[in-house]
């Protein structure tokens, strides 16, 4: 019984990191613009795509000269960097014009769909429907605790993703930047006029919220490597899903959220056949929701971050 | 000049039209995209394949007369919805005289019952759940069925593992893969007694974690685990029940053999055991020909659907052969097409020698393949309908 309660906390810490890193991104962009991404959980399909690319390309020049391990410390900064590429690009290319011209952030929302679907499609076109499998690039180590069964993969994915919040909060909380971005937050207008640059402050946050969606890609990749051109959407939208549960905004209610979401979800999986997954898992967010409408760390229209 | 020009358009259109006289034309109604990729293709290769063979001996003799073919292949996303449509598509504005496909029994159900509303002979060559062609005469098969694969598997599991309990995992939106997992529970309990068969775990299609399932399924420490799903999911089942410290066997269905299995599988698949239509590795003959062929073509040795759809597509020219002469009225010629169907005895295929009963499904022999550590799909044995 003990053993089986361990078993299914670790799956669901595995399982959350997924959402946790990739409902940061959802929450950071709407922190700052008020601006949901819906392009997102796309940019996290990228993000393992890219991740695809770098990690074979890096096994085929360096597999005689590094060890896996080495290669992984490689391909991560990697990744990361091109994924933010992938973010800003969108920024520059579909929200900064709309921006300037001073859209309703509906017509905003709308473009971030339209760019989730154009980069799923792209995908497709490009790269075609058939599956990609991510190269093992580490030995799998299967660890004995207490009778439960975690892998060195697993560990690393929640040490990464409790990582990433702790480098977050720090960054939010202690550094000029997210002095900025918080300011911004609070007032977009007011905020030129105190010398601070808008448009920094934005690409910075997209590069942070995309950089972790690819080391969330990433990881994905590792742990379950089977690549295909759809596999952001459904995730992303769970991840958005945790990030309104948390509180959009707010970093705390983004990996509360996520985490939240896997418990529920494993834990449903467990005792009931896997066709209630979704449904008991989303009713039990909306009572959440109903009880608190902002989500759980959320505050109605204030500072957000 | 610009006289010249549309006088050229006028003949060439009727050019067109004389040529389209003279072709059979006939759907097939296919995965390309969605979650089985691999399967559509295999298809649409093994069909090319045929169609140059005979448009390259000037055509399909019916009856003295030549006819070229022409495939439209349609995509139906691995979707039942967009299959439905597909066969709509291909009946309606295609105009053609039969429809091959579609391959997984979740769209061969659903576009079995709109081909038979509309009276066009349908067969797929890969869907094995019996639903597909109950009670539906314009509806045929290539592949045996699952309630003859459900004790094939059984009955080797407990030959070979020694198991006296299993679990299963399978895919809960599948047709195919529900009901080959309710077979086997029936048939394994029936054996072995009540709650032999440890756990019974489903997942969603597009589910990529199953730690869950997975842990219920090791913790109550079965013999073996039968999993009846697509090989893309096979994949990522097998490495998370390694990765939760399960090490005894696993056993696959059909769904297993595609090229792309040890693609995506890789080392953890080697080893393990399936059901399928044929072995690729030691065929012989006519099959061996086949395989030899593809490989040369394409550059990958052919999995069971490729070669099921080759026999189903040579068993739509067998009847249309048969019905002796082909029909200008495209409804004449699809009800023709389905009695030279009905009517045929024994056919002479690649992946076996079938005879058909009543409901249009063949009676053939199902393989037991194990996969080797280079990743070939070996011969292990051969079981027959009594």
């Amino acid at each position: 019984m003990l053993q089986g309660f361990l078993q299914y906390v670790i799956n669901s810490l595995q399982w959350g990191s997924f959402y946790a890193l990739i409902a940061v991104g959802y929450t950071l962009v709407y922190g700052v613009l008020l601006l949901i991404n819906f392009a997102h959980g796309d940019i996290f399909m990228v993000g393992a795509y890219i991740a695809f690319f770098v990690s074979s390309m890096l096994i085929a020049e360096l597999s005689g000269f590094a060890s896996g391990w080495m290669l992984v410390a490689m391909a991560v900064p990697l990744t990361m960097l091109l994924t933010a590429c992938v973010g800003v690009t969108l920024e520059r290319v579909a929200y900064r014009p709309l921006r300037k011209k001073g859209a309703h952030r509906l017509y905003v929302v709308i473009t971030a769909l339209m760019c989730g679907l154009i980069l799923e499609n792209g995908n497709l076109a490009l790269l075609g429907a058939s599956r990609k499998k991510f190269p093992e690039m580490v030995d799998t180590v299967v660890l004995n605790i207490g009778g439960a069964s975690i892998t060195n993969l697993k560990l690393m994915v929640i040490f990464a993703a409790i990582g990433v919040f702790l480098f977050l909060h720090w960054i939010v909380t202690k550094t000029k930047l997210g002095m900025a971005m918080r300011a911004v937050s609070f007032d977009k207008f007011a905020v030129p006029l105190m010398g601070i640059p808008l448009n920094t402050v934005i690409v910075f946050t997209f590069i942070l919220g995309s950089g972790f969606a690819g080391l969330a890609g990433m990881l994905f990749a590792m742990s379950y490597p089977i690549l295909e051109p759809y596999m952001g959407a459904l995730i992303g939208w769970k991840a958005f899903i945790a990030a309104v549960v948390g509180g959009i905004g707010d970093i705390r209610g983004a990996f509360i959220g996520g985490f939240l979401l896997a418990f529920i979800e494993i834990g449903v999986a467990s005792v009931l056949p896997s066709s209630f997954r979704d449904l008991f898992a989303f009713s039990i967010l909306l009572v959440i929701l109903w009880m608190k409408p902002t989500g759980l760390f959320g505050i109605a229209k204030t500072t957000k971050i | 000049m610009r006289k010249i020009v549309f006088t050229a358009l006028l003949v060439l259109l009727f050019a067109a039209q004389a040529i389209a006289a003279d072709t059979i034309k006939i759907g097939f109604n296919i995965p390309l995209t969605g979650d089985i990729p691999k399967v559509g293709e295999a298809s649409k290769f093994a069909a090319e394949m045929l169609k140059e063979d005979i448009n390259g001996a000037g055509g399909l003799d019916v009856g003295g007369t030549k006819y070229m073919l022409d495939f439209i292949y349609e995509d139906n996303e691995s979707k039942a919805e967009s299959a439905v449509n597909v066969a709509l598509k291909l009946i309606e504005r295609d105009q053609v005289v039969a429809i091959v496909g579609p391959n997984s029994s979740k769209q061969a159900v659903p576009a079995g019952g709109t081909c038979d509303d509309n009276q066009t002979p349908m067969v797929t060559p890969w869907s094995t759940n019996p639903d597909t062609t109950l009670d539906r005469p314009w509806v045929f098969r290539a592949a045996f069925l699952d309630p003859f694969q459900g004790p094939v598997v059984a009955n080797f599991a407990e030959k070979t593992f020694g198991a006296k309990t299993a679990a299963v995992i399978y895919d809960v939106s599948n047709d195919y893969s529900k009901g080959l997992a309710e077979i086997f529970q029936q048939v394994w309990e029936g054996k072995k007694g009540a709650g032999s068969v440890v756990a019974f775990e489903s997942h969603g299609t597009k589910d990529q974690d199953f730690s869950a399932q997975l842990s219920t399924i090791v913790a109550a420490k079965p013999d073996f685990i039968f999993v009846p799903d697509n090989y893309n999911q096979v994949a990522l089942i097998i490495k998370q029940a390694r990765q939760l410290g399960y090490k005894g066997p696993f056993m696959g269905s059909d769904a297993w053999g595609s090229a792309e299995l040890m693609t995506l599988c890789g080392d953890d698949c080697a080893g393990q055991y399936f059901s399928t239509h044929y072995a690729a590795a030691g065929a012989t003959g006519k099959t061996k020909e086949f395989i030899d062929r593809y490989s040369a073509k394409y550059g990958y040795t052919p999995d069971d659907v490729a070669a099921l759809t080759w026999d189903a597509t040579r068993l739509v020219l067998q009847a249309i052969q048969e019905a002796g002469k082909v029909e200008s009225d495209v409804r004449k010629e699809r009800k023709a097409i389905r009695e030279a169907m009905s009517k045929i005895q024994k056919f002479e295929g690649i992946t076996g020698t079938m005879s058909f009963d009543e409901q249009g499904d063949p009676i053939k022999c199902a393989v037991v393949v194990k996969i080797s550590p280079k990743g070939e799909f070996e011969f292990t044995e051969s079981v027959c309908p009594q």
